[in-house]
């Protein structure tokens, strides 16, 4: 930890590269958030309403929302057993499994979603005998929530990991001793341990389920009012001179990654200094 | 404690579950629904077509349907309904995309014979869009090889548009050079040289060129011109007329495989067909594509300009399964042209 008062640099380099940063994060950040709001704004308040309350922007909203809700329970519960195997456990193979959930990380979206194209097309390994038997999964909300799994699966693992792997077992082991059960140490050692850390990854799985554009576009066949997410209802708005709609649209988004902010500085405090 | 773990988990709950609730619950079903997979500029004339043959559906059969429309560059479309979406009708840019479907045996491979005038029931044509008063005085196809002139069209491989852009070019330059294929493809490939960005379908062009203010001149559908000009204003953007163009003709065909399946054959057909009617052409000419039939073409002939047009079967390009496997195939002229 670097003590301020003790300083490298004189006081005007030091000034000018705080100035520096507080202009990258004015032009790039704040200008563009705020210029979303003014465009969504643009006609007031009643186009901005109209625009939120068409039955295509609405289906969009709904459909978004049950995608992240799904996507956002099942990487919670998924993310919670691979944080767990990984730091309570020795087992051969373990490096390579946290490499694994790094992943969809480093896959590009558009790739992923590919992959269950290829999977679940009709064209594909699995869609013909799905389609015969009813099941649609691509162009449907099943292959755009698979999708948005697969691209948020490691933001709660990635969280916990750390902090589970820097607790150790010792507390667990100490409850086991005790007659504690399985469930019972999960839920009254592991969880509170690991609960703001845990939160901190379900806001961000969120923020990214509700923003992800580039798998879901892959796998949405693009029907309004029915596989259209809200990011993808922003750009067909977009695309039909509808700038003012496609904003007020996109201005849900920007207002949802101001609460995730918030939201993040508040878990940050509980997390004290533990991480990052 | 003011903000505990519990009184987090219990609000992202109630949010969670809450939610959604506030959404609308499915908008009530209608007794018919059909899925229109169309191209990129047709987002305007289905918005309003589907308007007007749902009032017409129910007014014939008393019953009510619902008319869903996905819409993108037109190959790419094509790609979607053969991977499974579930188009009932398929209304594309060009004749070849919905041969790509045939093949993998959605529908028949003589579908373009099953509706009149090769199932295309509207035509359009490729024009130049440039900034108001053309200051870099743009005419025909030759001022687009000029160095200094950006010109904007997406990219042939996945757009329709692009293919009729393209291949209009070609016909040009063939027409230029006395059909001399080398001297052809040389003047693609400095036209190429102009491109400075490749949108995936021809509305993503559209506002890169209107919107973004990128480029000199868009090369674009004739009814997508008009588009931009009621859009934005006449004041704009003027239309320039090439001395040479190709008759685009998109068409439209009811996917035998997913109709048969879902029960939906009568209504497809009904929809296709009320597009060739006198209500349905004279939508198609409000929204800039030339009607097919003679009476409403009549009306509109103040609006539509007279120009010297190829088609797509002329020798030269032979018909879309040739100029397809020649120009936009894996390793094809677009491929050599464009990659060095």
């Amino acid at each position: 930890m670097s003590d301020p008062s003790i300083r490298s640099e004189p006081t005007a380099v030091k000034w000018a590269i705080i100035g520096a940063a507080a202009l990258i994060v004015a032009l790039l950040v704040i200008l563009p958030l705020i210029n979303v709001f003014a465009q969504a704004f643009s006609k007031g308040w009643e186009a901005y309403a109209a625009a939120l309350v068409d039955p295509d922007a609405l289906a969009a909203i709904e459909l978004t929302l049950i995608v992240t809700v799904i996507s956002v329970a099942a990487n919670t519960a998924m993310g919670l057993v691979m944080a767990w195997a990984i730091t309570k456990f020795a087992f051969p193979g373990k490096s390579f499994l946290i490499t694994l959930i790094d992943l969809p990380f480093s896959v590009s979206p558009v790739v992923a979603g590919l992959a269950f194209v290829l999977l679940f097309g009709a064209q594909g390994y699995f869609g013909p005998w799905l389609i015969d038997n009813g099941w649609k999964i691509i162009f449907a909300w099943p292959g755009i929530t698979l999708a948005t799994i697969f691209v948020t699966f490691p933001f709660v693992a990635r969280e916990l990991i750390p902090l589970m792997q820097e607790q150790g077992t010792t507390e667990e082991e100490a409850a086991v001793t005790l007659g504690a059960g399985g469930w019972t140490v999960f839920r009254r050692v592991t969880l509170p341990n690991i609960k703001w850390a845990l939160l901190y990854g379900v806001l961000l799985c969120n923020a990214r389920a509700m923003g992800e554009f580039g798998a879901v576009s892959v796998v949405s066949g693009h029907v309004r009012g029915e596989t259209n997410t809200i990011p993808l209802q922003v750009e067909i708005l977009y695309n039909e001179y509808q700038f003012q709609a496609s904003f007020a649209v996109a201005s849900l988004l920007a207002f949802l990654a101001i609460v995730t902010l918030l939201a993040k500085s508040l878990l940050e405090a509980r997390l004290g200094g533990h991480q990052r | 404690m003011s903000f505990s773990f519990k009184h987090a988990a219990a609000a992202a709950l109630i949010a969670a579950v809450a939610l959604p609730l506030f959404a609308p619950l499915a908008a009530q079903a209608a007794d018919v629904s059909l899925l229109n997979v169309s191209y990129d500029p047709t987002r305007e004339l289905y918005q309003q077509y589907n308007k007007l043959f749902a009032q017409k559906f129910q007014k014939d059969t008393g019953k009510t349907i619902e008319i869903k429309a996905s819409h993108g560059g037109s190959g790419k479309q094509a790609r979607s309904v053969i991977d499974g979406l579930e188009a009932d009708v398929v209304t594309l840019a060009l004749a070849y995309d919905i041969d790509a479907i045939a093949d993998k045996g959605f529908l028949d491979k003589d579908w373009q014979k099953r509706l009149p005038d090769n199932s295309s029931p509207y035509t359009s044509t490729i024009v130049f869009l440039v900034r108001k008063g053309n200051p870099k005085d743009i005419k025909d196809w030759n001022d687009l090889v000029k160095p200094g002139v950006q010109v904007i069209t997406p990219n042939p491989k996945t757009s329709g548009g692009a293919r009729w852009n393209y291949l209009a070019a070609y016909a040009y330059a063939l027409k230029q050079n006395n059909g001399d294929e080398a001297k052809a493809k040389d003047f693609l490939k400095a036209l190429f040289k102009n491109v400075p960005v490749l949108d995936t379908g021809a509305r993503g062009s559209t506002v890169t060129f209107t919107e973004r203010g990128v480029g000199d001149v868009l090369l674009a559908w004739e009814n997508e011109a008009f588009l931009s000009k009621k859009e934005f204003g006449d004041d704009k953007f003027d239309i320039v007329i090439p001395s040479l163009s190709i008759l685009a003709e998109p068409p439209v065909a009811i996917v035998d495989k997913n109709v048969d399946r879902k029960g939906t054959r009568a209504a497809a057909e009904a929809y296709l067909t009320f597009l060739y009617s006198k209500e349905g052409q004279k939508l198609a000419a409000e929204n800039f594509y030339r009607p097919r039939d003679e009476e409403v073409a009549r009306q509109f002939d103040k609006v539509f300009p007279q120009l010297n047009l190829v088609t797509i079967d002329d020798p030269a390009l032979g018909g879309w399964r040739k100029a397809q496997a020649t120009h936009f195939a894996d390793g094809g002229v677009f491929d050599q042209i464009y990659s060095n």
